[in-house]
C-alpha cells in the first residue's frame, strides 16, 4: 500500500501574501515528479506569521511544522516531508518540531481560536468534528432567557473595543419591540480597520463557521430573523471565504429558513465596506448598510433599540460573536474563569509591527505587555531596542517600558490612562520619531473623519499644524511651549467634545507620546 | 485614501455617455443587486468590479433604479476612498502607510515607490491604511494580489515582472 502524504499549506491572505499558492504549487509538482500521493489541505494559519509560510505534514506523532518555506525550498524539503511521515524527524533546517508543541503555540490558552489553523476553513465536516456547532445545539434547546444567563454569566465584554458587557447588550435587544411586521437584526462589525490587528481577518479566513454559530446563537437569544456581515474592502478574502462559508451553512441547514431544525428563521448576509475607516463606528457602520455615506449617529437612540433599518439589531465584532459557541458549548462559568478581576475570558492579541515573532497569541486577560513583547515576540525584529509600543489601534495610547508590567485587562489599562481595544499591539524600535508619529494619528483622523463634528473634522488638521509649528521651533522655548499648550487644550476639546471615538480618541496616542517622549517634540 | 499619486488619465464626466458594455454591465448590476435592502454599497462595488471605475454618467442611471436622488448617489461614491470615477492608469499599487507598516520602513517604500512609479508613468500608486498584515510590514497590495514583507528591491522586480497583477483598466 503507497502511503498517502498529508500536508497542510495555509490559504490565509497572511501566508498568501508570501507566496502559499506557489509553495502549494511546488509540493503538487513535487508529488507528481515523485509519483506520490499527495493529500493537500489548505488550512487556516496558525498564526505563526514569522513562520508564514508554514508548512505541516503529517506524521504519527502529530503535525510537525516547516517554515518559512519559499517555493525554491521545496525540492530539498520534500525527501523531509516523505520521511518524516514514516515517523522519521529530519534534520531539515526549516523544521520547527511538532506543531502543538512549539513554545509559542503550547504556551497559548486558545478557546476562539483552537480550531484556527488545524482544520481546512470551508470544510463543515472538519468544522463538526472539531466540536463546531456544539453551542448552536445547546442554545436550540434553550429559551432565550436562559440563553442571556449564559452569556451575561461568561462575563464576556464586545472584543470590538468598548469592552461593553454583552449579555447586557443583547438583553436590551431582546426586550426591544421591533416595529410591528419589521424584524430584528444581528449585524457583525467585521470593519477591521486598526493597524495592528488581523485577530478578525484570521478568524473568518481560518474559522468561519465560528462567526456564523455565534451569530446564529444571538439571534436565537433576542429573536433577530436577518443578520448582516460587514467587512472591509481590504479584506477581499475573508469577504470570499465568509460568503462561500454561509452558503454552504445555510445549505446545511445549520442557518436559514429553519436554524438547526428549531423551526426559527435566521439569514446571514456579507456585505462590503468601501475603505472607511470610521464605518468601524456603530452607528457609521448602520448607516453604510443602509446604503449612506457612512455618517456617524447622535446616541441616543441606542442601536439596540433603533439599529439597522430603525429596527432593534444588536451589534457585535467578530471576535466577541466568536466566543459565544464556547460560552453556550461549555458553560458560561467555564469562559468566565478565564481572565483577572472583571476582564474575563480570553483576548486573541496580535503581535504587529517591529516584532521579532509577530502573529497571534491568545490568552486569559491577566498578562504583561513585556511577557508578550519579550516571552512571545522575542523583541524587536530590528534587533534595536523597543521604544513605544501602542496598544489597541491608532486611537490606542503608546505605552512606554515603565508601564510594560501592569496587567493587561481593561480596568488596569484604563486606570493608566491606556485602551486594551481590540488587541493590537504595534512595536517600534528607538528609530522611531514619535512627534511624527503622532503628526499621523492627527493626519489619519483629518483623512478618515466623517465630518459630522466640528472638534474632529476642524480639531485633526488644526492638530497636525500646531505639532508641525511645535517641531520647526523646538529651538525656539516660548514659541515652542505656547504651541504646547495649545495642543493640549485642542486634545482637551477633541475629547470632550467629539461625537464617537474617532475624534474623541485621536488624542490618546498624541498625548501619550507627548507626555511620555518629550524629547522628540524638543522638549 | 487615494491618494492622488499620480495624474489621473483624461478625467471623464457625466457628459461623456455610456459605452453599449457599460451600459450592460451597469443593467446586469442593477437587476442582480438593485432590490436588496440598502442597495447601493453593493450595486457600486459591482459596477466598479465589472467596468474598473464608476463613470459619471452611471449615476443617474443608479439613482432613477434605486429612488434616490443624483446627489445622494454622488455623496455616496465620493464619500468612500474605494469608489474611482476614473479609470485607473496601469495597475493599482497601494502601500500600507498605517503605523504597524510605518515601524518597518512604510515611508521609505512610498518614497521608493513613488519615484518608481514617475519614472515609468504606467501604474497608479495609492496609499492604503492597514492591509491587516501587520505582523509582516510593510504590506503592499498591486492589483488584486497581497505581498508582504516588502523591500524596495522587490517591489523594484514586482513592478517590473508579475503580470498577474495586472490592473482592470477601462
Amino acid at each position: 500500500m503507497s502511503a498517502m502524504l498529508t500536508l497542510y499549506v495555509p490559504r490565509d491572505s497572511a501566508a498568501l501574501a508570501v507566496g502559499a499558492d506557489a509553495v502549494a504549487d511546488a509540493l503538487h509538482a513535487a508529488a507528481l515528479a515523485h509519483g506520490a500521493a499527495l493529500q493537500l489541505v489548505r488550512n487556516g494559519s496558525r498564526g505563526l506569521l514569522w513562520l508564514e509560510t508554514l508548512v505541516e505534514v503529517a506524521t504519527p506523532q502529530g503535525r510537525v511544522a516547516y517554515g518559512p518555506v519559499a517555493p525554491d525550498d521545496v525540492p530539498a524539503l520534500w525527501p523531509a516531508l516523505v520521511a518524516e511521515a514514516d515517523g522519521t524527524p529530519s534534520a531539515h533546517p526549516l523544521r520547527q518540531g511538532v506543531t502543538d508543541q512549539i513554545p509559542y503555540l503550547a504556551l497559548q490558552e486558545r478557546l476562539t481560536f483552537r480550531r484556527v489553523g488545524i482544520t481546512d476553513p470551508l470544510s463543515l465536516d472538519d468544522y463538526a468534528a472539531h466540536g463546531g456547532w456544539a453551542g448552536l445545539q445547546a442554545a436550540v434547546g434553550m429559551d432565550s432567557a436562559a440563553i442571556l444567563h449564559e452569556v451575561t454569566h461568561s462575563g464576556l465584554r464586545g472584543r470590538g473595543g468598548a469592552a461593553f458587557p454583552a449579555g447586557i447588550k443583547w438583553k436590551t435587544v431582546a426586550h426591544a419591540v421591533a416595529t410591528p411586521g419589521a424584524t430584528k437584526y444581528v449585524v457583525c462589525n467585521a470593519d477591521e480597520g486598526d493597524s495592528g490587528t488581523f485577530a478578525d481577518r484570521m478568524l473568518m479566513e481560518g474559522d468561519p463557521y465560528l462567526l456564523i454559530e455565534g451569530m446564529a446563537i444571538a439571534a436565537l437569544a433576542v429573536g433577530a430573523t436577518e443578520g448582516y456581515v460587514y467587512i472591509r474592502s481590504e479584506y477581499p478574502h475573508a469577504v470570499a471565504t465568509l460568503t462561500e462559508a454561509v452558503a454552504r451553512a445555510t445549505a446545511a441547514g445549520w442557518i436559514g429558513d429553519d436554524v438547526c431544525r428549531s423551526g426559527r428563521a435566521f439569514h446571514l448576509h456579507v456585505r462590503m465596506g468601501a475603505g472607511s475607516y470610521v464605518c468601524g463606528e456603530e452607528t457609521a457602520m448602520l448607516e453604510s448598510l443602509e446604503g449612506k455615506r457612512g455618517i456617524v449617529r447622535a446616541k441616543p437612540p441606542l442601536p439596540a433599540l433603533e439599529g439597522l433599518f430603525g429596527q432593534p439589531t444588536v451589534i457585535n465584532n467578530v471576535l466577541t460573536f466568536a466566543a459565544v459557541p464556547t460560552i453556550l458549548a461549555q458553560g458560561g462559568a467555564f469562559y468566565r474563569n478565564y481572565g483577572v478581576g472583571r476582564s474575563h475570558g480570553t483576548l486573541p492579541f496580535q503581535l504587529a509591527g517591529n516584532i521579532r515573532r509577530g502573529g497571534l497569541v491568545e490568552k486569559a486577560f491577566g498578562l504583561t505587555l513585556r511577557e508578550l513583547l519579550y516571552g512571545f515576540g522575542g523583541g524587536t525584529a530590528s534587533g534595536r531596542p523597543v521604544k513605544a509600543v501602542q496598544v489597541g489601534g491608532p486611537l490606542g495610547t503608546y505605552v512606554p517600558e515603565s508601564q510594560w508590567d501592569v496587567p493587561l485587562d481593561y480596568e488596569a489599562y484604563a486606570a493608566i490612562g491606556a485602551v486594551v481595544g481590540h488587541g493590537g499591539l504595534v512595536v517600534h524600535d528607538d528609530t522611531a520619531d514619535m512627534a511624527g508619529l503622532a503628526r499621523y494619528a492627527m493626519e489619519f483622523c483629518a483623512l478618515e473623519s466623517c465630518g459630522k463634528c466640528t472638534p474632529c473634522r476642524i480639531g485633526s488638521t488644526r492638530g497636525v499644524e500646531v505639532i508641525d509649528r511645535i517641531t520647526l521651533n523646538r529651538h525656539q522655548p516660548v514659541v515652542r511651549d505656547q504651541q504646547v499648550t495649545l495642543l493640549r487644550d485642542l486634545c482637551e476639546t477633541m475629547v470632550g467634545g467629539s461625537l464617537c471615538a474617532m475624534g474623541g480618541m485621536t488624542p490618546f496616542p498624541v498625548l501619550s507620546a507627548l507626555n511620555h517622549y518629550p524629547a522628540d517634540f524638543g522638549l | 485614501m487615494n491618494a492622488p499619486a499620480s495624474a489621473a488619465p483624461a478625467a471623464a464626466t457625466a457628459d461623456v455617455p455610456l459605452t453599449p458594455r457599460q451600459q450592460q454591465a451597469l443593467s446586469a448590476v442593477l437587476a442582480e443587486r438593485g432590490a436588496l435592502p440598502g442597495a447601493l454599497l453593493p450595486v457600486l462595488h459591482g459596477v466598479q468590479d465589472a467596468l474598473g471605475h464608476i463613470p459619471p454618467a452611471a449615476l443617474p442611471v443608479i439613482a432613477r433604479a434605486l429612488h434616490l436622488s443624483r446627489a445622494e448617489v454622488h455623496g455616496v461614491v465620493t464619500y468612500y476612498h474605494h469608489f474611482r470615477t476614473t479609470p485607473p492608469r496601469g495597475r493599482v499599487v497601494q502601500i500600507c502607510r498605517a503605523e504597524a507598516c510605518r515601524s518597518m520602513g512604510a515611508e521609505a517604500l512610498m518614497a521608493h515607490a513613488q519615484s518608481a512609479i514617475d519614472a515609468h508613468g504606467c501604474d497608479t500608486l495609492e496609499a492604503a491604511y492597514c492591509l491587516g498584515l501587520c505582523a509582516q510590514s510593510p504590506a503592499v497590495m498591486v492589483g488584486d494580489r497581497l505581498h508582504a514583507r516588502m523591500t524596495p528591491a522587490k517591489l523594484d522586480a514586482l513592478l517590473v515582472s508579475d503580470p498577474s497583477a495586472q490592473g482592470e483598466g477601462a
